[in-house]
């Protein structure tokens, strides 16, 4: 092989690079309306192929109704591989390649903020649907950026309302290490102090994200003999914190308070060996019945032959969220987009009560169930569940306006 | 005297593999260590260009105490050394290697921004001429052939202008012809430039033809010491080489 | 309280157990083969998988359950044995941790596989038939299955202890591990020997991974949770020492254990801490030894001249392209651009220590973060502007070089890249714990340019300039005289030494430098994506950093600017094309490996300068 031969195709793959990204696709004023997607699709699959299932099976349902004011709603979906910095890079293709209208999406707290602050830096919409980070519309809230799912804070307040009616007085807590599973547990203690000032917490165990050594875990909690414990661990730590406990007795006899473990994510992997009588927020698929829900559902089931889980959930409320919003918006103008977020009303896939994206600080007041864990038929399922609509677990507006900052 | 070694012991383990050695190199000779193997030839050796620190004694070199100096400490202080498996930088050039014995002796190390190619071309280029491998100055040093190996190891030990010169088994794997010229050159270089030469070997005819004076260990211990006809003649040398009562051979 | 105590001594043992199944193949496929197989965690990981599908689909009992672990453990040897005789024994003679690219590429194809096979939600396992329960160990309830798992461990190691010290094709392996060329000298069949020794590594991490499905749900994350820990167990013993395996295991349980009662977030970075501890201590872990000789450091280097006269021009002509046809191009282009600019300095400076320096680090990323790092932190805490921001960047990822440098540069080969990322993983910890100053996980927010360089083209301008000018620059070293006295270093150490040079400085000085290279990197990447997060400095960053100088090529000038170039692009438009990107990738990662063993440009250079 000669030198010729590498040189041309040097130029030639020179060419390509070139090509392919002096080329933004053209689109006419009136064509469709695109959505720039972003998620862990590879990293955090077991949440994110439901969610996606839905996402498009509620894009379709839009376009079959004839879309928004005629316009077609299109998605383009990126995989942001668990990296921001590979979500942000996705961000500025979106926008600037794929022109899109708005972003929306992210799962990981860091990569919402991430893609938040790109929307800040060049004023678009971003609807964020997952990341639960509270900074991300408090702490580090920017005008452009919206979240959808309720949030650390939202969850914790609603699980210390029932934490609260326990005689348990001694607490441990286990919760994974980072930044979800310590806000998690700086707002339940905080919370719970406040509602329950007799209690004490004993034992604090932070394993790392995906690599809990859980007979360690479990014995070191113990040993410390609390009355109760707040779970944050989720996923396989959940999955091997709840072997090693119930194998060592640790649930005997004491109640567990169990963050996003009722949710479907998380609770069918644990099959029959899931927990009983855990106080859990999630979602109790089986048996919620309301008409919007049911309706769901069986779509859901019918078109992708399994059952939704909370992602799916997730993504077609944002999706029906952004539909709704583009209506009341009538443009996609992105000032005009963000002046119809705020405030906005749609309804949620749960058929609870209409979610308002609350304008005081771009939060929705979606909501969450609250029950027991229990087995039926050797699967984990949601009992004496209570719908805990968002809008009653926000702090109040003078405390958010300290939270947020000013102008945003 | 440039090199004064007085009652160097070093012992590995149990093994007194030096015990009490003592000898002098002065300017312009060329003195040749030798003896069967296992005498502690190499560990004398290392003991004196730092490699070994040696348990006992000391290393003088021009008066200078050096025992124990690390190796790059003794060089400074102008002493070359060639190795019994060669020791060159393969990824270089002939040139290159002997252009960075000169940037090391000029204390040119550190520099970062400049180019190696315009570092004491010149000179390498001397050196070499000196040793006759200024025709392979460009070739890589990994493909050399052996002997020319050896030429180019002593260009770089010549680069630092070293009043001493450590020879470790210069002529090894090299063909007759080809040692004898190395040791005529390398007497040569050591006469007009009154450098002192010490030299360990295996092939007696090169040790009995250049060497001003011969020093011999058997077991860690030296034995003879003298000019060449002197050590020839010398009953326990005959022993110690001919085998009454030990198995060592000759240039084994 | 002594019960508690001596029950959760008994927790360590049996992670001990299983953390020393996965090293000890680990520790044996190294110890022959050289190999730092990248791969190890997803052999585990499919292990796991397997034996979740044989027992759930054997009748259930102690045959179905024992026979499938069994079966998964066999089955992935004979994926280890595919792996080797298709792959690893093509590439051989490639330059050292060549391999590791072609076990990356495996990884990535692994993973995608495992979602298509086993789809995306977490799989319980049964428990084990007869151990289901708990017994009372000291008055407290204690899994029988974990008290299995404690006697596995040692029940493992006494077998291949056996199989070492008691069979020909022990010794075969035992001779091999001290001295490689020795035994192939011998005239023993090499191949063969490969070839079984990674059917028993891949084995035992198959065992490994299966053994874990009465303990924990299989998940896609199996594979990467565990590669880092494993490598840790196997460096800490000591390279190729299986007992030195096992006293690490043990100590890195029973510290784990312990560890978590003092320091409830210790378990991030623990096991990181105790690996730099030992190496700073015990250069070759605690049982391991020395390389026997000098001379089997590695194979000849061969010369190494100034790229070829057309990959120069082509190189001149590319940067004259970069230069002239940005303005025509769309913002997106300009980031993508201003990206592979970035890249192409970190890798070049994580080449300057890996090709002249012969230091390879797996823990590069630390530099390149600590650079984006010291630019965010003044911006956060400080409000300064870019111009400081990108001025501090390579100051702090210096002082990070001459602080983590003068530990590392005494270390050698596999032994001194692991403890740069042991000193990578615990600057990542600090930047993901320390809330206060770093944001934690949730980073820095807001790190933007200057107004004069908000504007993409001005700001790709910028990078560009500060990125190829310090690439040529660090080029520029590499021909200088003290690019010459580290490739000196490297080539021969007791001629360096022989001819003054300090081996120790000339090292450290060149890791500074290339610490220093890689934070301007970092500095202009954060400012180009606006944040900074702790990923910049995790492992898959340095990662990235060693498959792009691998992929272009360790031993010529221009491979790691043709490898950032590769590896940037095609990770861009593989991730925007195909949904199991990571398969592409890792198929392209492999063909490229079969292909070009040298390196992209070792061949382009070898082809070139044959005409």
């Amino acid at each position: 092989m000669s030198f010729r031969f590498t040189r041309r195709s040097a130029l030639a793959a020179t060419a390509g690079v070139a090509g392919s990204l002096a080329a933004p696709a053209l689109h006419a004023q009136e064509g469709p309306i695109r959505v720039g997607e972003i998620n862990s699709y590879a990293t955090q699959a077991a949440f994110l192929l439901p969610y996606r299932n839905a996402w498009t099976m509620a894009q379709d349902e839009i376009n079959a109704a004839g879309g928004i004011n005629g316009r077609r709603l299109e998605t383009i979906f990126r995989d942001d591989a668990g990296r921001p910095e590979d979500a942000v890079r996705h961000a500025g293709e979106l926008v600037n390649n794929e022109r899109v209208h708005l972003l929306a999406g992210t799962f990981l707290s860091h990569i919402g903020l991430a893609v938040a602050d790109f929307a800040n830096q060049n004023r678009r919409l971003f609807v964020a649907s997952e990341p639960l980070t509270d900074a991300i519309v408090w702490a580090r809230g920017n005008r452009f950026t919206f979240r959808l799912r309720a949030s650390t804070y939202m969850q914790g307040a609603m699980l210390v309302e029932e934490a609260a009616k326990l005689p348990a007085r001694r607490w441990a807590i286990v919760a994974p290490n980072f930044e979800y599973g310590q806000s998690a547990t700086r707002w339940f203690k905080e919370l719970l102090t406040r509602a329950r000032p007799d209690v004490q917490f004993v034992a604090e165990q932070f394993p790392a994200l995906g690599r809990i050594d859980a007979g360690a875990t479990v014995q070191a909690i113990a040993s410390a003999n609390p009355e109760a414990i707040f779970n944050v661990t989720f996923g396989p730590d959940l999955t091997n914190f709840v072997r090693q406990g119930s194998t060592r007795g640790l649930f005997e006899r004491r109640r567990v308070v169990s963050l996003l473990t009722g949710e479907p994510e998380y609770l069918d992997p644990l099959g029959d060996e899931a927990p009983e009588n855990w106080i859990v927020t999630g979602y109790p698929w089986q048996d919620l019945n309301t008409p919007g829900h049911a309706r769901f559902r069986e779509a859901y089931r019918a078109r992708f032959r399994d059952h939704p889980r909370l992602g799916s959930i997730v993504a077609y409320d944002t999706v029906t969220a952004i539909a709704a919003m583009l209506r009341r918006a009538g443009s996609t103008d992105t000032e005009r987009m963000i002046e119809a977020m705020r405030g906005l009303r749609f309804p949620t896939a749960f058929g609870e009560q209409d979610i308002e994206f609350r304008a005081i600080d771009h939060q929705s007041t979606s909501g969450a169930y609250v029950g027991r864990t229990a087995l039926r038929n050797g699967r984990g399922v949601m009992v004496d569940w209570r719908y805990a609509d968002g809008r009653n677990y926000l702090p109040a507006d003078e405390v958010v306006r300290q939270l947020r900052p000013q102008g945003a | 005297m440039t090199l004064a070694v007085e009652g160097l012991r070093k012992a590995f383990g149990g093994v007194k593999a030096v015990d009490g050695v003592s000898l002098s190199v002065a300017a312009g000779e060329l003195l040749a260590l030798i003896g069967p193997n296992g005498a502690g030839k190499s560990t004398c050796f290392n003991m004196l260009n730092g490699q070994l620190r040696p348990d006992g004694g000391r290393v003088l070199l021009e008066g200078r105490d050096i025992t124990g100096m690390a190796p790059r400490k003794v060089w400074r202080l102008g002493v070359g050394r060639t190795f019994q498996i060669t020791a060159t930088f393969a990824s270089m050039t002939v040139r290159e290697n002997v252009q960075m014995a000169l940037v090391s002796h000029a204390r040119g190390t550190f520099d970062f921004l400049g180019a190696l190619a315009d570092r004491h071309a010149p000179r390498a280029m001397e050196l070499l001429a000196r040793v006759g491998m200024d025709a392979q100055a460009d070739r890589a040093c990994g493909v050399l052939a052996y002997g020319d190996l050896k030429r180019v190891e002593l260009a770089i030990a010549l680069a630092n202008d070293p009043r001493l010169l450590l020879m470790d088994e210069p002529t090894a794997g090299m063909a007759p012809a080809e040692r004898v010229a190395l040791m005529e050159l390398t007497a040569r270089i050591a006469r007009e430039g009154r450098i002192a030469v010490l030299f360990t070997e295996h092939d007696m005819d090169v040790v009995f033809a250049h060497a001003d004076r011969i020093v011999v260990l058997d077991r860690g211990k030296l034995i003879a010491e003298g000019a060449p006809a002197d050590v020839r003649a010398d009953p326990q040398v005959r022993a110690v080489y001919l085998g009454t009562g030990h198995t060592h051979g000759v240039g084994a | 309280m002594l019960e508690n105590l001596l029950v959760q001594g008994l927790s360590g043992l049996a992670s001990a157990s299983s953390l020393f199944l996965v090293a000890s193949g680990l520790t044996v496929i190294f110890g022959v083969t050289r190999i730092v197989n990248f791969a190890h965690g997803s052999l585990y990981m499919l292990g796991a998988y397997l034996a979740w599908t044989l027992v759930t689909g054997l009748p259930r009992g102690h045959l179905g359950f024992w026979g499938g672990v069994l079966g998964a453990a066999l089955i992935v040897g004979v994926v280890g044995v595919l792996i080797e005789v298709l792959l690893l024994r093509r590439i051989y003679k490639a330059p050292e941790l060549f391999q590791l690219l072609a076990t990356f590429g495996v990884v990535l194809i692994v993973q995608d596989v495992a979602l298509l096979v086993w789809g995306p939600q977490d799989l319980l396992g049964p428990r084990a038939p007869g151990l289901r329960g708990a017994t009372e160990v000291f008055s407290v309830r204690f899994p029988l299955y974990e008290l299995f798992l404690i006697s596995v461990g040692p029940v493992v190691l006494v077998l291949l202890w056996l199989l070492f010290h008691r069979t020909r094709w022990g010794t075969l392996v035992r001779a091999a591990t001290a001295d490689r060329e020795m035994v192939g000298a011998l005239g023993v069949n090499q191949r063969m020997l490969f070839t079984t020794v990674f059917f028993l590594g891949a084995f035992l991490a198959g065992l490994g991974g299966a053994l874990q499905l009465p303990r924990e749900s299989v998940n896609l994350q199996m594979d990467l949770a565990v590669i880092a820990e494993a490598f840790v167990v196997v460096v800490i013993g000591g390279l190729g020492s299986l007992p030195g395996a096992f006293l690490a295991a043990l100590l890195l349980g029973q510290m784990q254990a312990f560890g978590i009662l003092i320091f409830p977030k210790i378990t991030l970075v623990l096991a990181f801490l105790v690996m730099a501890v030992v190496l700073v201590v015990r250069p070759h872990g605690l049982l391991g030894k020395a390389p026997s000789t000098q001379h089997a450091a590695g194979p000849v280097e061969p010369l190494l001249r100034p790229s070829p006269r057309e990959v120069r021009l082509l190189g001149w002509g590319l940067l004259a392209l970069a230069v002239a046809v940005p303005p025509f191009l769309g913002d997106y282009a300009l980031i993508v651009l201003t990206e592979i600019a970035v890249m192409m300095l970190f890798a070049a400076s994580l080449h300057f220590i890996m090709g002249p320096g012969g230091m390879a680090s797996f823990g590069h990323a630390a530099y390149f973060g600590l650079g984006a790092y010291g630019a965010a932190l003044l911006v956060k805490h400080f409000a300064a502007p870019m111009e400081l921001g990108l001025l501090a960047a390579p100051f702090a990822a210096g002082l990070a070089g001459v602080v983590f440098g003068w530990f590392c540069v005494r270390l050698s080969g596999v032994y001194a890249a692991m403890l740069t990322l042991a000193f990578a993983q615990i600057a990542w910890s600090a930047a993901f714990q320390w809330t206060e100053l770093t944001g934690g996980d949730n980073g820095v927010l807001g790190v933007w340019p200057s107004g004069w360089a908000s504007d993409k083209l001005t700001f790709y301008y910028l990078a560009l300039a500060l990125c190829t000018g310090a690439t040529l620059l660090l080029r520029r070293a590499i021909f200088s005289p003290f690019g010459y006295a580290l490739r000196a270093g490297r080539d021969s150490p007791l001629r360096a030494e022989a001819i003054g040079m300090d081996g120790f400085r000339i090292r450290w000085f060149a890791f500074v430098l290339a610490a220093v290279a890689a934070g301007i990197a970092g500095g202009v990447f954060a400012y180009a994506k606006g944040s900074v997060f702790p990923t910049y400095m995790a492992i898959p960053r340095s990662v990235d950093a060693l498959l792009m100088v691998l992929l272009g090529g360790v031993q010529t000038v221009s491979g790691p600017i043709v490898g950032a170039l590769a590896y940037t692009w095609l990770h861009e438009q593989l991730m925007r094309l195909f949904e199991l990107w990571r398969l592409f990738l890792g198929g392209v990662i492999l063909a490229l490996v079969l292909f070009f063993p040298q390196g992209l440009a070792g061949a382009i250079g070898r082809r070139g300068g044959r005409e």
